[in-house]
């Protein structure tokens, strides 16, 4: 512990407004998932052409990920490499403009969505002119990051700098590589792909694998590398593992694109490819879980009543089932059932909300009182409340998504005895309508925690403190 | 492995850290778990094994191709054989079988149904509906109603060559526009339109006579004298509750001032013979078809309303829509006329 008088000037102005930002777009996303799963039931909210589903659903994905994620790595990357370097953050300006420049991008792109403005790449959406804007908040943002490093006080750089590093450079390097295009007019929106053909999908898709690589995976790492030991006020468990760990998680996860590709115009040998290294990526990816769990170790009393560990534990969970169900997936007979099916959306909000949704919250639960200078939040009986709400949620929605995918799977296929297909499309499509149901419910649960959030930041922020429990807490201890 | 050389050991497990510190944080000099080495191992071996075994690497030359000689292509025509090999079993027979023996022959009559249900499924439920029920325009097919006639070798003959489809042995017959082509001014086709509606059942207005001589004059030709309708025209039955274009008083003004022609498409050129053979199996228990042999089972309908009936009936129209909006010719009703 440093005491307060060699504590750096740090910039703890910008980890503000990238906290705020990302409860914000949380709220957005969510809300967004939210509508178009009731689209999903009731087809007669799809309105014309603004909000229908096409056009919303890049705008929840984006939302989500780059807007909430995105705000999210962009805060505790900022707070996270001042404090591990000992440092103040480089250029207040500069990283001024990164948030204000992310933000328009966000806008941006959200825009060009609702306005049928799309180069309908998957996460890759925004047309020409936003990917242009976005490169230079990018490498703004890089230069931030890099310049903070190299002025640290600290000869070591802490693990959470090498995730968080390599998520900046990695988004940067898929960002030019999926979306050189040339555009039509000077003045128009539209592009044309330098990709075509087989070629466009495999960049693609490499792209896109990538993006859950580094940006969901790699940035988060870098994440829970800081604020679960923090949290936990105790050592990483193996220095060794989070370098083994690190390295193969950066050199398997770039091959593994392919396996998204599996039965189609993609070469077999590709495809081979894809689904190998997404076998051998199993373990590199178990070793960040393996290192946020025994982090623990000594410390698991304090599971029993910090709701902000519970968050981290559980989010550790998700992040171990699904890093375990994506190579699954990649086999080739089990993605021959799962792929194209709901199935898939499943095995991704499992990744989504409970490894990036709850690492998240459990770093903002542990920054907010920090940044704003108060001693605790508002009320820690409402992080625990959004803690189960929210798991809720998240069970009630991949427990309807898995029977739903392996169903649909199923029933596609089916050729009866005498060798003809069984069902129509439409009939399968009916068959989802409980299970789509069931997912609203849960997604309306993971909202109202976020809001449940939202509104804990807002009376922390106040400077209230919930005086009934703090009270009850005291005689607790009294006693 | 670094300048500080001073041990620090946790106090809580009693290992060694690495001697760094950041913001606090301290890292433990655990060994890698033996297990996630090993784990790690065996699924990079099981790799190698895959590259070897399957397609794998690129060459100068195309690809290596794997002892197991796979490729997706081989996958799918063996998993289609199996499914062809089930149908394969029945198919001979079915295909030498006429529409009699498949009736009476349990095993091909099973065959039919679930290779008619899969083909209605895929190709025709897109318009008549899943359950086959139709719409608007697009006729049910589980009532005993026929436009066509629904004997097997009418339902076959409908579905090879379609309905005003694009080929000589189509179905094909086009009723006039008679008040866009001013066959009939406005009053007679009000007229004919309140008789037509009577011949089911709805109480005739004090124009019935002047409408029945129309009808005689200009529709009973395909219709019949009793308006029965008559399959080698495709001319609906009007003595009936049922209406592919609705029976509202308007409908059935505009189909009489405006005329209808469904259209379906040949269904010959894009199905087998045996699938077409199984369709009509399949349409044809559907919808109550009618038996080769007594064609005079159609005949029993329901009669005329007799003339004491509507003598005290209220004179109002039941369903009177206003006519006005067939003034302007329909451009879509144009364009399905027969070339």
């Amino acid at each position: 512990m440093s005491s307060a008088a060699e504590t750096p000037n740090y910039n703890y102005d910008i980890v503000r407004k990238f906290t705020l930002a990302t409860l914000f777009w949380g709220v957005i996303g969510l809300s967004a998932g939210v509508f178009i799963a009731l689209q999903m039931v009731f087809p007669d909210l799809n309105i014309e052409p603004y909000l229908s589903f096409g056009r919303l659903r890049p705008v929840h994905t984006s939302a989500v990920i780059f807007a909430f994620g995105g705000n999210a790595l962009f805060a505790t990357s900022y707070y996270v490499v001042q404090r591990t370097c000992g440092v103040r953050l480089h250029s207040d300006k500069l990283s001024n403009f990164t948030f204000w420049g992310y933000q328009a991008f966000i806008v941006m792109a959200a825009l060009g969505y609702v306005l049928g403005v799309n180069q309908s790449k998957e996460y890759a959406e925004p047309e020409w002119y936003a990917d242009l804007w976005l490169t230079v908040v990018w490498v703004a943002y890089l230069y931030v990051y890099m310049m903070t490093i190299i002025k640290r006080k600290v000869s070591h750089l802490y693990v959470a700098n090498w995730f968080y590093l390599a998520f900046i450079i990695t988004v940067a390097i898929l960002h030019l590589g999926n979306g050189l295009a040339l555009p039509v007019s000077l003045m128009g929106a539209k592009s044309y792909s330098a990709y075509a053909g087989v070629q466009s999908a495999m960049i693609q898709w490499w792209y896109g694998h990538n993006a859950v690589g580094f940006f969901l995976t790699a940035g988060f790492l870098g994440m829970m590398y800081y604020f679960v030991p923090k949290q936990a006020n105790r050592p990483i468990y193996s220095y060794r593992l989070s370098i083994v760990h690190f390295w193969s998680l950066i050199f398997i996860y770039m091959w593994a694109g392919p396996h998204h590709l599996h039965y189609t115009s993609l070469p077999d040998w590709a495809q081979t490819l894809g689904m190998t290294f997404s076998i051998m990526l199993w373990m590199p990816s178990w070793g960040g879980m393996i290192n946020g769990v025994m982090t623990l170790s000594g410390a698991w009393h304090k599971l029993r009543d910090d709701p902000i560990l519970q968050f981290m534990i559980i989010s550790l969970a998700f992040y171990g089932m699904s890093t375990f169900e994506g190579p699954l997936m990649s086999i080739r007979s089990v993605n021959a059932l799962s792929h194209y099916t709901e199935w898939t959306i499943g095995h991704v909000h499992s990744g989504a909300l409970g490894w990036v949704g709850f690492i998240t919250y459990g770093a903002m639960y542990h920054l907010v009182p920090k940044l704003w200078g108060r001693e605790r939040m508002y009320s820690t009986k409402l992080i625990s409340m959004h803690l189960w709400i929210a798991t809720l949620g998240i069970v009630l929605y991949i427990a309807a998504l898995w029977p739903a995918g392996i169903n649909q799977g199923l029933m596609w296929r089916e050729y009866n005895d005498m060798g003809f297909l069984v069902n129509s499309i439409i009939e399968v499509v009916v068959a989802m309508k409980p299970y789509y149901m069931i997912r609203v419910l849960g997604g309306l649960l993971y909202l109202t925690g976020a809001l449940i959030m939202a509104y804990n930041v807002w009376k922390t922020i106040r400077g209230d403190v919930n005086e009934k429990e703090y009270a009850t807490e005291q005689q607790g201890a009294a006693a | 492995m670094s300048e500080d050389k001073k041990k620090d050991i946790d106090q809580i497990s009693g290992v060694e850290t690495t001697g760094h510190s950041w913001d606090g944080l301290k890292e433990l000099n655990n060994p890698l778990p033996r297990w996630w080495v090993w784990v790690f191992l065996v699924t990079i071996v099981w790799s190698g094994w895959y590259f070897v075994a399957y397609p794998a690497w690129p060459t100068l030359s195309g690809h290596t191709e794997g002892t197991k000689g796979y490729t997706q292509f081989k996958e799918l025509q063996e998993s289609q054989d199996e499914i062809r090999d089930r149908q394969q079993a029945y198919l001979e027979r079915f295909n030498n079988a006429t529409y009699e023996e498949i009736l009476d022959d349990r095993e091909l009559y099973a065959f039919a149904m679930a290779g008619g249900a899969s083909a209605f499924k895929d190709n025709c439920a897109t318009c008549h509906g899943t359950g086959a029920a139709g719409g608007k325009g697009y006729p049910n097919l589980i009532d005993d109603d026929w436009l066509w006639g629904g004997k097997l070798t009418d339902i076959h003959q409908t579905l090879l060559h379609g309905i005003r489809a694009d080929n000589y042995d189509t179905r094909i017959s086009q009723m006039p526009s008679f008040g866009k082509d001013k066959l009939l001014n406005r009053a007679e086709v009000e007229a004919v339109t309140d008789y037509v509606l009577s011949l089911s059942g709805t109480e005739p207005k004090d124009t019935f006579e002047q409408g029945q001589e129309i009808f005689r004059k200009n529709c009973a030709t395909c219709h019949g004298e009793d308006g029965k309708g008559m399959h080698e025209f495709g001319a609906p039955n009007l003595t009936d509750a049922i209406w592919l274009y609705g029976g509202k008083r308007a409908d059935v003004f505009e189909s009489i001032y405006v005329a209808r022609a469904g259209m379906m498409p040949a269904w010959g050129p894009r199905l087998d013979e045996p699938t077409i053979r199984q369709l009509t199996v399949y349409l044809h228990q559907l919808g109550g078809g009618e038996s080769e042999l007594d064609a005079d089972l159609e005949e029993q309908e329901a009669p005329l309303p007799d003339e004491g009936q509507y003598k005290d009936a209220p004179l109002e129209s039941p369903e009177y829509e206003n006519p006005e909006e067939f003034e302007t010719p329909i451009e879509e009703e144009d364009a399905a006329s027969p070339e």
